[in-house]
């Protein structure tokens, strides 16, 4: 069992947990994920490790309230217990003689951005940063991205904070100024890093992405998290979750995503339904 | 006394109806009786030089249990058996005991050989209606062996060292211990009671098992030797799927066998929505491969409610891999079979889904490699079939997770462990078994494996 040591709602439908695993937090790098279980029946998700302390042990997930099973973790407060936390998987991301970095994080996409960009800043590369929600209230962790980026954009799609549109806009206009960066990180939904990866392209300038396929076992057993990368077929869980945008072929990641779309609505029916009592 | 009963053919084990059994995920070999099984067991002829001990790979002492069996002394059967294995409620019923034990059963000149593996079974399992005892092993040695991986390898050694007075510990990467038994066999041919039983045997001997370690990740081989452990055993198998690199794999509603019977197995999609996890099971379902692991998913895509189930195997009937009471059991619940049949690319609809699979003939050609006829194909005869969902079952290769993670290991070409013939590695200290030495074999090859791992553990140990 692995204790919930912190509950931080981050937004409406957006929460934060601090996990007590000490033997996961000794090994984390940034780029890393973990996957949970809440309970005995219950689904393996991966969700990126958006922030660790080998010191006291303790890992950092962010969820968002989508599918039954983030929408059960999300009545869980500090004090309760996880039946299963597995980790550190996938691979951690490494850069070498970087100076200066763009990284953009979309939706619940800024939670992964972080960890990477706080070793970048850590080892003194300039890093600028563009984060994006659909409105305020959901823009999560704006003051830890500040707080380790150089320069901070903020947009938002209804215009409630920041740049009114997507972060993309914001990428764009600082390509064509004539920004020069030694990698450009984009984090966030499919169709995000598809139109950021299209938009750094033409400028050569090399752009990695975080991908988030259906996994269940996380350790390369299954397959189901395949992706195509350069005309490869890759496995995100031990190949990943990072790879370079250029390769990605995001429109099979998104019809791949959708597999499962009617079980999850049955599943979130039966949830909602009364099937359980989590809400009384 | 109990004389000899001279039947030439074996005593009919009961089973679940075809029909009745392909809509349930219930057990599908019911067992025998008491009775069955002592008329069974009086069929073995107690021979002086037991030839069918020489086909076990864990040597289990058979004339000597089945007699008590005979003797109706079903406590002594099984206390002989657990001698020298772990795991004989699994054994019972996975173990191809046609090409081993009962294969040189001198019976087999006359007849049917004595069903060997059916009484393993029925001690296994009459034990576990009175209740297991296990004596708690104390430590003796003062030494610590560390196992990963919990499969029939890893468990085997587990038992086999805790037994000899070693303190064990053995490291899953899954929430649940069993390996294959678990994520792979389904529960009608190995309920998985039986297998939480055998591993809390193992456990109440002792043995200490730790789930949730994805080893090589959380800890490496060497973490583990800096944590006072002596000696490691590696039986972390051969889980990394194999696909056939043809267009189309991709697609919605194509699976590794892995993922489509660890979705059904470990995770229960069978019990969706009551359990989290979903599977996508569609009407028509075909399944490419012809061993054991083909014929598991095509009989659970038929539970999981297809209509029409195809097995796709390139060569021919006679040079199936599969055992033959499951191609049997197979065939039974109505799975089709089209052999000499090879798979060129998977259909798709503009949204992604599969909706066929192209396929073409093939015909058996000169012998290959593996001494059986090379299945070549017929120009021009490429076929399609309608098809909802696809599973590839045509094997696994190692995976690279743990063994790249450990320095001074080597490996063959293949990316499997090198070892001596008592499991050693290249690594001091270090053993490995099971098909993450072998490649993909079986459950009882993988416990002889682990077996002799220990042995060699033991040795290593008593010099140290």
């Amino acid at each position: 069992m692995y204790k919930i040591l912190e509950r931080k709602d981050l937004a409406p439908s957006i929460k934060q947990f601090v996990i007590d695993a000490p033997l996961v937090a000794k090994k984390a790098q940034p780029g890393q994920f973990i996957i949970l279980r809440i309970r005995e029946g219950g689904e393996r998700i991966p969700l990126t490790i958006a922030d660790y302390d080998t010191q006291k042990g303790t890992i950092t997930v962010v969820f968002q309230e989508v599918g039954k099973t983030t929408k059960e973790l999300g009545t869980l407060k500090a004090g309760d217990h996880l039946a299963d936390f597995v980790g550190p998987l996938g691979q951690a991301v490494q850069f070498e003689n970087h100076k200066k970095v763009l990284g953009i994080g979309g939706g619940l996409g800024v939670a992964p951005l972080y960890p990477k960009l706080k070793m970048l800043h850590q080892k003194g590369v300039e890093v600028t940063s563009i984060i994006g929600a659909k409105s305020a209230d959901l823009l999560i962790m704006e003051n830890e991205i500040k707080a380790v980026s150089n320069k901070t954009y903020i947009c938002t799609d209804d215009g409630s904070k920041g740049r009114h549109g997507f972060v993309t806009v914001v990428l764009k206009e600082l390509l064509e100024k004539g920004e020069k960066y030694d990698e450009i990180i984009i984090i966030g939904p499919p169709i995000l890093m598809k139109i950021g990866t299209e938009i750094t392209k033409p400028y050569d300038i090399p752009t990695m992405v975080s991908l988030n396929p259906i996994m269940v076992d996380g350790t390369g057993m299954c397959g189901g998290c395949r992706v195509t990368v350069g005309g490869e077929t890759k496995f995100a869980c031990v190949d990943g979750p990072a790879f370079d945008g250029h390769k990605v072929d995001f429109d099979e990641l998104m019809k791949r995503l959708q597999t499962y779309k009617s079980e999850e609505k049955t599943a979130i029916d039966k949830h909602e339904g009364g099937g359980c009592r989590c809400h009384q | 006394m109990s004389s000899i009963n001279r039947s030439k053919t074996k005593t009919p084990m009961p089973a679940q109806d075809p029909k009745k059994r392909s809509k349930n995920f219930d057990e599908v070999a019911l067992g025998y009786t008491e009775e069955d099984a002592v008329n069974e067991a009086r069929r073995c002829l107690n021979c002086k030089k037991p030839t069918c001990m020489e086909g076990c790979p864990v040597q289990v002492q058979i004339p000597r249990f089945i007699k008590h069996i005979a003797e109706k002394d079903f406590q002594s059967a099984i206390n002989v058996i657990k001698e020298t294995n772990s795991l004989p409620a699994v054994c019972g019923r996975v173990c191809p005991q046609e090409e081993q034990c009962e294969q040189k059963c001198i019976l087999n000149k006359m007849g049917d050989s004595v069903g060997i593996g059916r009484l393993e079974r029925f001690a296994a399992d009459w034990e576990r209606k009175q209740g297991i005892k296990a004596p708690k092993q104390t430590s003796q040695t003062n030494k610590k062996v560390a196992i990963i991986g919990s499969g029939p390898a890893g468990l085997t050694c587990a038992g086999d060292l805790v037994k000899l007075g070693y303190e064990v510990t053995v490291f899953e990467a899954f929430h649940e211990p069993g390996g294959v038994l678990i994520y792979g066999i389904p529960e009608f041919r190995l309920p998985k009671a039986i297998v939480k039983q055998e591993v809390e045997f193992i456990e109440k001997l002792g043995v200490q098992v730790k789930t949730d370690m994805v080893m090589g990740k959380v800890l490496t081989v060497d973490d583990v030797f800096q944590m006072g452990y002596d000696a490691v055993f590696i039986g972390t198998g051969a889980g990394l799927p194999k696909f056939m690199k043809i267009p189309g794999e991709n697609y919605l509603g194509v699976y590794s066998a892995n993922e489509f019977l660890t979705r059904i197995n470990l995770m229960k999609a069978y019990s969706f929505p009551k359990t989290d996890t979903p599977v996508k099971v569609g009407k028509k379902v075909a399944v490419v491969g012809g061993g054991n692991v083909a014929m598991d998913s095509a009989r659970c895509a038929l539970r999981m409610g297809a209509e029409e189930v195809y097995i796709i195997y390139r060569r021919s009937e006679e040079e199936m891999p599969a055992r033959k009471e499951e191609s049997e059991h197979a065939k039974e619940e109505g799975i089709i079979f089209n052999f000499l049949t090879n798979p060129t690319r998977i259909i798709g609809d503009d949204k992604g889904w599969v909706k066929g699979i192209e396929c073409i003939q093939m015909q058996l050609g000169e012998p290959d490699a593996s001494g059986r006829r090379r299945p070549v194909p017929i120009e021009g005869s490429e076929f399609i079939l309608d098809m909802d969902t696809v599973v590839i079952a045509i094997g696994t290769g190692p995976n690279p997770l743990l063994t790249k993670a450990t320095e001074g290991l080597d490996l063959n070409k293949y990316g499997y462990i090198d070892t001596d013939e008592n499991g050693k590695t290249s690594k001091e200290g270090v053993w490995a078994g099971g098909d993450i030495v072998t490649g993909s074999a079986t459950v009882i090859l993988a416990m002889g494996a682990g077996k002799k791992a220990a042995q060699s553990i033991h040795e290593y140990l008593q010099t140290k």
